[in-house]
């Protein structure tokens, strides 16, 4: 087997099943009781049993994600365009972005309730606000980086600023644009499955923030399985689409 | 007398954070068709006179006129080549080089041109060398040929200025000379009207018609010379008596300037202690 066959394909689903055996055996040999910490086992037949309702709420909170992050991409993109290309919206908008983003989000899911009610627009927004700025730092780190010689070149050809945008500026932007999306994606799942915790009647949050009232300590567990499960396969896609994309940016 | 394809007149330039000017009163003619060299010692302000008659930077004081025109005005007939070759990276060479193209002439007209102009692009490449690294990538080619890829985009829209900024500084001398001689053929062929900046005596010598030596601080023209050689000028010229001879001369010059330049930070210096 090749070395990278090894590193590339086998070696995470061993480091993985690795991780649950550990669990697994450790639950075992401290007798640590299941409304505790359940067996990775235990949490793997609940899943079985009621992978229904699981699926059902699985897909209230990736459709949630999925929408959430499509706003910040569209949101993110066009701030960080305009930060990047502008120095003054850059002096202008940086502090405030800056501050914004040291709120904890879970702090606004009161204030999104009040504004709009108990249920999926609180969980969109809050997915949304939670993994725009990576976008916007990211798509503005791209554009302010581009070469200055690069720029002389455009303009002594006569290119406008939108023709330079087109030609340079996006393209170059691009694996910055993909490195952000990886982030926010998983932030994307933070920010709407503690808005589904907090006030929500759907999603993997409420589901597990029920089960764990009644002390379904596996549920709660098979929920946050689910969770990880998720952000990892959209995290896989948007790899593909980056090395699709942006192979030039990793030179052969 | 006639004006030339490119005239500085009193040209002064201070960039906007900078309390000295970068040029000071830089008055110097190209004919149409011609070749000058800017030498001189390393920030003594011969890009910025560059980048004054591509347009990238207006004047503070005095005149540039590219054509007839105030320098900038008249774009999209210049071509451009830097010390570093900024190819896109994601795009093919042949793409590179087809870029100055898809600028000047526009969406829809390069849509009309397509074929006429890849066939334009792929028989330059050939000719610079680089025939069979047209679909390649520019991060796949060493420093050398992405410098010819480079030279491929200032000549391919046929511009009637071409300007070159230490275009084969960072390249190893058998390819530098290999270089020479090549812009030295394209440009007999088309005579677009070369600025070309340096600091290889050398090159200067063997490139231009005439070869401007600038001071430092501010940048000042303090020497014109011009090279009377017969053309195509080769490299084995490069050791006749008379190439030698004037890349002395200005090697002289230059070791003035720098001199100048040492006894002022000097007298600076003492009067700081002073």
């Amino acid at each position: 087997m090749s070395d990278w066959l090894l590193s590339r394909r086998v070696l995470p689903w061993l480091v993985t099943l690795a991780t649950f055996l550990l669990w697994e055996g450790l639950v075992h040999a401290f007798s640590i009781q299941s409304f505790i910490l359940p067996p990775p086992s235990l949490v793997a037949s609940t899943l079985a049993a009621q992978w229904e309702p699981i699926f059902e709420h699985s897909l209230q909170t990736l459709m949630t994600t999925l929408v959430g992050l499509a706003l910040a991409v569209g949101f993110g993109v066009g701030l960080g365009l305009a930060v990047g290309a502008s120095e003054r919206v850059y002096s202008g908008l940086y502090p405030l972005l800056v501050a914004f983003n040291s709120i904890p989000k879970v702090a606004l899911v009161p204030i999104l309730v009040i504004w709009f009610g108990i249920g999926t627009v609180p969980a969109i927004l809050t997915a949304f606000l939670i993994s725009f700025f990576p976008i916007v730092v990211n798509i503005a780190t791209g554009l302010a980086t581009v070469e200055p010689e690069l720029n002389d070149l455009m303009r002594s050809l006569g290119a406008n600023r939108l023709t330079v945008l087109q030609k340079v500026g996006l393209p170059r932007t691009l694996p910055y644009f993909f490195a952000a999306l990886k982030v926010a994606v998983t932030l994307a799942f933070v920010g709407s499955v503690i808005s589904e915790t907090v006030a929500a009647n759907a999603g993997v949050g409420y589901m597990m923030m029920v089960a764990g009232s009644r002390f379904e300590v596996p549920l709660v567990f098979a929920g946050l399985v689910v969770v990880g499960a998720m952000g990892i396969v959209l995290y896989q896609i948007f790899e593909w689409l980056e090395r699709r994309l942006t192979f030039w940016a990793a030179r052969g | 007398m006639n004006e030339g394809f490119i005239e500085l007149d009193q040209a002064t330039l201070c960039y906007a954070r900078s309390e000295t000017p970068a040029v000071v009163d830089i008055s110097l003619s190209v004919p149409s068709g011609g070749c000058v060299a800017l030498v001189g010692p390393s920030g003594c302000g011969k890009s910025s006179v560059l980048r004054l008659i591509a347009g990238l930077e207006t004047v503070t004081g005095g005149e540039v006129r590219v054509g007839g025109v105030e320098a900038g005005s008249a774009r999209g007939s210049v071509g451009v080549a830097f010390q570093k070759s900024t190819m896109l990276d994601w795009r093919t060479v042949l793409d590179n080089v087809l870029l100055p193209l898809e600028v000047v002439a526009g969406r829809a007209g390069f849509r009309v041109h397509r074929r006429e102009y890849r066939e334009r692009a792929l028989a330059l490449l050939e000719r610079l060398g680089l025939g069979e690294y047209a679909h390649r990538y520019p991060w796949e080619m060493s420093g050398g040929m992405q410098q010819r890829a480079s030279l491929c985009r200032a000549l391919i829209h046929e511009p009637d200025l071409l300007l070159l900024d230490e275009p084969f500084a960072a390249l190893d001398a058998f390819t530098r000379e290999d270089l020479w001689g090549l812009v030295q053929s394209i440009w007999r062929e088309r005579r677009p009207t070369t600025v070309l900046v340096t600091h290889d005596l050398r090159e200067a010598v063997y490139l231009a018609d005439t070869v401007y030596v600038f001071s430092k601080g501010p940048g000042r023209i303090v020497h014109r010379e011009d090279i009377d050689l017969p053309r195509p000028r080769t490299v084995e010229g490069t050791f006749d008596p008379a190439f030698v001879e004037y890349v002395q001369r200005l090697r002289g010059h230059i070791v003035q300037v720098r001199e100048a330049d040492t006894d002022k930070a000097a007298v600076d210096k003492e009067s700081a202690h002073v």
